[in-house]
């Protein structure tokens, strides 16, 4: 980020605090990005010609008499072609030893899409993940976390998705990766021989917090461009959110800002749909389409931060070791896509709602039965035969590395319940289980 | 508000997020609108706060490149929504711009449209004559509004009482035109168009009463309608955990209400479900009428996305087009998803303000404004006898699925019908997921209501939804003597009692909102259904052991399920019925 000529160096800091500087200056915007000291930093506020900066790097060892330059312009990233393939940090600028990014410049955190421009979403994106395509299908133009526990494959899953997804461009937005991690991505990328059509940009632990609240609008920025001037399909990871909302809430406080519950600023739930809300499906073909992770502290959903996610995004992810076969499904219980009901049974084959509800019913069933048989209850020849269904449906469908198309789970699906049910116990539209029922 | 000429003007002196502090020259008023120029695009704001000449404004944009020394105009008047004929079928951003007009697939700030097309020519018919008097309200002619007889009356703004001096014959005139002259007391003429302006944060009193409500709203979805009914002129909300199914909820109700005009407040959500709003309602036949649901729909979008400032006038605004519809003698039905975000939304100007908080760092005051808004819902006795009404339905996103916070507490204080989402019903996917035991209809103990459904539906329909409830109520009860004795532990009259709450769960409150047939159901085929649970509850059944319950009853919940599917009274509605028949004979006793 290089000063232009003429410009008017400032070189006395009234106030430092963790976060911030305050200086007099004139002719300032609001949001206006500038260097103090060499580092980036953003007006946060300004009083009469007060004007406060967030340093995104931490105030660490600037001087009272350190040099600020406005550079008259909001954080903004060049967008092109040339972004494919590359990695870039949290301000747009190469990690990877290539040239800087050339092309247009737009100004990040751009304006909202008017709602009556967008399109329904109806296209839907396979996974080969029955736990996602069948019970919790995806769309394009949706935005879904997974809430995971730090300890679980949320990544791994993660790359699996997008490198199975047909997307036209994948955008990683990594806020506090950790090392590993990153280059746990950049491999599979490559392995992949996918890197051509992968753009990311990485904060990792190493990199100061403050700076990942630029990361998710540089990857949606450059996501716009995909989507809008190219028309493409473009799936954008988010890596990882609650992160990004930390770093939100260490801002308000070096700020003096009332903190709402669990510590997070009142604001946090508009910060966080300002940017799931870039998730959208144009008219013209091109789409976003956003998934992203949130960790939660010890399964605790009514925390702010999954909390606040839930209600913004459409629907929500769950991984939940199986110990019944020992793997990783999608939990069918907990996990939501609210956009399925768009696709499923329109765009996949008529019986898939029907198949869907009846096998997570039965699978509850046997959650039940399981329960029982815990608290020492005998178990009825009903019990008994759920359970047995749970562990085929868990083994053939929902673990994760099970990878086949709807059709084919949902084949699976009428031949579980015609093993261990009667039609009457599935229970579904009468025209369907005469129309599929596999008699033995 | 002042009343003069000249309007004040200002400058900017600080910015913090959406918060601008503006140095003023003259009066300001509390609420008053400004423009803040920003290069030659005008940013719309209100003003929230005065200190001596500063004035703190709430701007209803993004506040990116404003720069102290900005000019800043005022209006004189507070936030105002337009009103007249148009209002119907178009689709409004907060402020009541229309968005369909606006340019580009992004939203411009300042791009500040019309609320409906001042060209275009409608059919007047006169409804008064020279000579009467009139005061605020009065119906003065009438148009045709998507079939809508849209009245057009004497603006609201006009204190005390009017003589009509002249009015125009039938024709057609755009709404700009005048089309009557009124003279006031001391003789002085006033011009009347059919559109006019009202301050949008001021609740419409031209009315003469408002009575207890007393007339049941249908909606189609049964655990509403028959157990926990919502009446024309009610209140109600829906709180409920995310993927509790509010927003099915309330699509269902605005599609299948029994109402003239639906209008929508989304408020601070998600942007799809908007477009599921735009998408499916010109599309979709309005059950009442057969028309288009869109005809009848006016929906106010500000999506979470966007400006935060605008979220709460969008409430306001969507109140506002109501209380015009309801003073043409119609019935609305205002939906507002959701309510808090509305109260965040003022959360987040209360902080910036530096204001002390509440509790959860709302501001002190949100019970009032809650308990204000929604008293602006009601039945009404208009001036010339007529009665429209205004039925409310909010949700409230409770945060981390709690009931015991501010939005909630302070929302069950004022509104009469609770819906509870449960999550543990979501969970089993038992949708709707309306706890039956939990929710409630204030207006159900309305004796006035009461009479009114002992006509509509059968003479003694309360007592037969008494009936319904207690047997959820065992059920439950049932359900937790099997979980602690075990299914061996308890008697068979045990399992019976929780299957028969089963049954009635299954086939009363669980609906498909995705199935045509099933996803509305009209209050005859709810009776029907009714009396037909009740007879399978009354039959004495026999059985030998417990074991022989459980499968029993699925056949029975099943063959009642495939009733619900089908068409009502349909030759398949009929078989299944016999169906049922034989397979009670099966067990019956006595």
């Amino acid at each position: 980020m290089e000063t232009r000529a003429f410009q008017r160096i400032y070189t006395k800091i009234e106030e430092i605090t963790k976060a911030t500087c305050t200086i007099r200056a004139s002719g300032v915007g609001y949001e206006e990005l500038a260097m103090v000291a060499g580092r980036a930093a953003q007006v946060v506020k300004i009083i009469d010609d007060r004007v406060t900066l967030q340093v995104f790097a931490g105030t660490e060892g600037i001087a009272t008499n350190a040099e600020v330059v406005f550079m008259g312009k909001a954080p903004s990233l060049k967008v092109g072609e040339a972004l494919a393939g590359r990695f870039f940090n949290a301000y747009g600028e190469p990690i990877d030893g290539g040239p800087k990014a050339e092309g247009e410049e737009r100004e990040i955190g751009g304006p909202s899409v008017n709602p009556v421009r967008r399109e329904q979403p109806s296209e839907l994106i396979t996974t080969g993940i029955a736990g996602i395509d069948l019970n919790n299908t995806l769309v394009t133009g949706q935005k879904i976390p997974f809430f995971a526990d730090p300890d679980q494959p949320f990544n791994q899953v993660m790359a699996m998705v997008a490198m199975r997804a047909k997307a036209d461009k994948i955008i990683l937005g990594g806020i506090g990766l950790t090392n590993d991690d990153y280059l746990y991505f950049k491999n599979v990328f490559e392995n992949a021989g996918a890197l051509h059509r992968i753009v990311s940009f990485v904060n990792t632990t190493e990199d100061p917090p403050v700076e990942r609240l630029l990361v998710p609008d540089m990857a949606l920025t450059a996501a716009e461009y995909f989507a809008v001037e190219k028309n493409e399909k473009v799936l954008v990871l988010l890596t990882d959110m609650t992160l990004y909302a930390d770093a939100l809430s260490i801002v308000s406080n070096r700020m003096d800002q009332i903190p709402s519950k669990d510590s997070m600023p009142g604001s946090l739930y508009s910060d966080l749909a300002k940017l799931y809300e870039k998730a959208v499906q144009f008219e013209s073909g091109g789409s976003i389409t956003i998934i992203a992770v949130t960790t939660l502290s010890g399964g605790d959903i009514t925390h702010a931060i999954p909390d606040n996610t839930g209600y913004i995004t459409e629907g929500q992810l769950f991984l939940r070791r199986d110990t019944e076969i020992g793997k990783v499904i999608v939990d069918p219980f907990r996990s939501l896509s609210r956009l399925k009901q768009l696709v499923i049974g329109k765009k996949t084959r008529a019986d898939h709602p029907q198949v869907m509800n009846a096998a997570v019913r039965l699978y509850a069933d046997a959650a039940n039965a399981r329960t029982k048989l815990e608290n020492g209850f005998d178990l009825t020849d009903y019990d008994e035969r759920a359970l047995e269904f749970a562990r085929a449906y868990s083994e053939r469908l929902l673990a994760i590395d099970v990878n086949i198309d709807t059709e084919k789970m949902l084949e699976i699906g009428w031949e579980l319940f015609a093993r261990y049910f009667s039609q009457a116990e599935v229970g579904m539209k009468q025209e369907l289980m005469d129309k599929y029922w596999k008699a033995d | 508000m002042k009343d003069t000429a000249q309007h004040t003007k200002g400058k900017v002196s600080g910015i913090i997020a959406n918060l601008v502090i503006v140095q003023v020259d003259g009066p300001v008023a509390q609420n008053e609108i400004c423009f803040i120029r920003h290069s030659d695009t005008p940013l719309m704001a209100e003003v929230i706060k005065v200190l001596g000449d500063k004035a703190y404004v709430q701007v209803f944009e993004s506040t990116r490149g404003l720069q102290p020394g900005m000019e800043v105009d005022f209006a004189g008047h507070m936030l105002e929504a337009t009103l007249g004929p148009g209002i119907l079928s178009k689709n409004y951003d907060g402020l009541m711009h229309d968005l369909n007009t606006m340019t580009g697939v992004f939203l411009k700030r300042g791009e500040y449209t019309a609320a409906f097309d001042t060209e275009k020519k409608w059919g007047f018919t006169p409804l008064a004559q020279a000579g009467e008097k009139v005061t605020a309200g009065s119906w003065l002619g009438e148009v045709r509004e998507n079939s809508i007889p849209h009245k057009i009356m004497v603006p609201f703004k006009l204190e005390g009482q009017y003589t009509l001096q002249s009015l125009a014959g039938p024709g057609e005139y755009p709404v700009t035109e005048t089309i009557a002259i009124l003279t006031d007391s001391r003789g002085q003429e006033i011009p009347v168009s059919m559109m006019q302006q009202w301050p949008v944060k001021r609740a419409v009193k031209a009315y003469q009463g408002k009575p207890r409500p007393f007339k049941l709203l249908e909606t189609g979805v049964r655990t509403i309608d028959t157990l926990n009914p919502i009446v024309e002129g009610g209140t109600g909300f829906i709180p409920g955990p995310f993927g509790s199914g509010k927003t099915v909820m309330q699509q269902a109700i605005s599609k299948q209400a029994e109402a003239d005009i639906v209008v929508v407040a989304a408020c601070g959500e998600r942007a799809n479900e908007v477009v599921d709003l735009f998408t499916e309602f010109p599309e979709l036949d309005d059950p009442w009428t057969g028309r288009k649901l869109m005809e009848r729909t006016t929906i106010i979008a500000n999506t979470s996305n966007m400006p935060v400032a605008a979220r709460e006038a969008s409430v306001y605004t969507a109140m506002a087009i109501a209380e015009y519809y309801r003073s043409m003698g119609l019935k609305v039905l205002l939906l507002a998803d959701s309510t808090s975000r509305w109260a965040q939304a003022l959360r987040e100007m209360s902080n910036r303000m530096e204001e002390l908080p509440g509790p959860d760092a709302f501001p002190m005051d949100l019970p009032a404004i809650i308990s204000n808004f929604y008293s602006r819902a009601g039945i009404v006795y208009l001036n010339n006898g007529q009665t429209g009404s205004i039925t409310f339905i909010g949700t409230v996103s409770p945060a981390g699925g709690n009931l015991k916070e501010p939005v909630t507490e302070s929302t069950k204080k004022v509104a009469r019908c609770f819906y509870a989402l449960s999550q543990q019903r979501a969970d089993s996917k038992r949708y709707p997921a309306i706890d039956p035991i939990e929710s409630y209809s204030k207006y159900l103990e309305y004796p006035e209501l009461q009479k009114t459904l002992n006509e509509k539906i059968a003479p003694n329909w309360i007592n037969l939804v008494e009936q319904l409830k207690n047997i959820l109520l065992r059920g439950k009860e049932a359900a937790e003597q099997i979980n602690i004795l075990g299914d061996d532990g308890v008697s068979i009259d045990t399992h019976l009692v929780f299957w028969k709450a089963e049954a009635v769960d299954e086939i009363i409150l669980q609906q498909d909102a995705f199935d045509p047939v099933d996803a509305r159901t009209p209050i005859r085929r709810q009776k029907y259904m009714a009396d037909k649970i009740l007879e399978v509850t009354g039959t004495n059944l026999s059985f030998d052991s417990y074991e022989e319950v459980n499968p029993y009853f699925k056949r029975v919940i099943a063959t009642l399920k495939q009733m619900n599917y089908s068409e009502f009274e349909s030759e398949g509605f009929r078989q299944y019925e016999e169906e049922l028949r034989q397979i009670l004979e099966e067990r019956k006793t006595g």
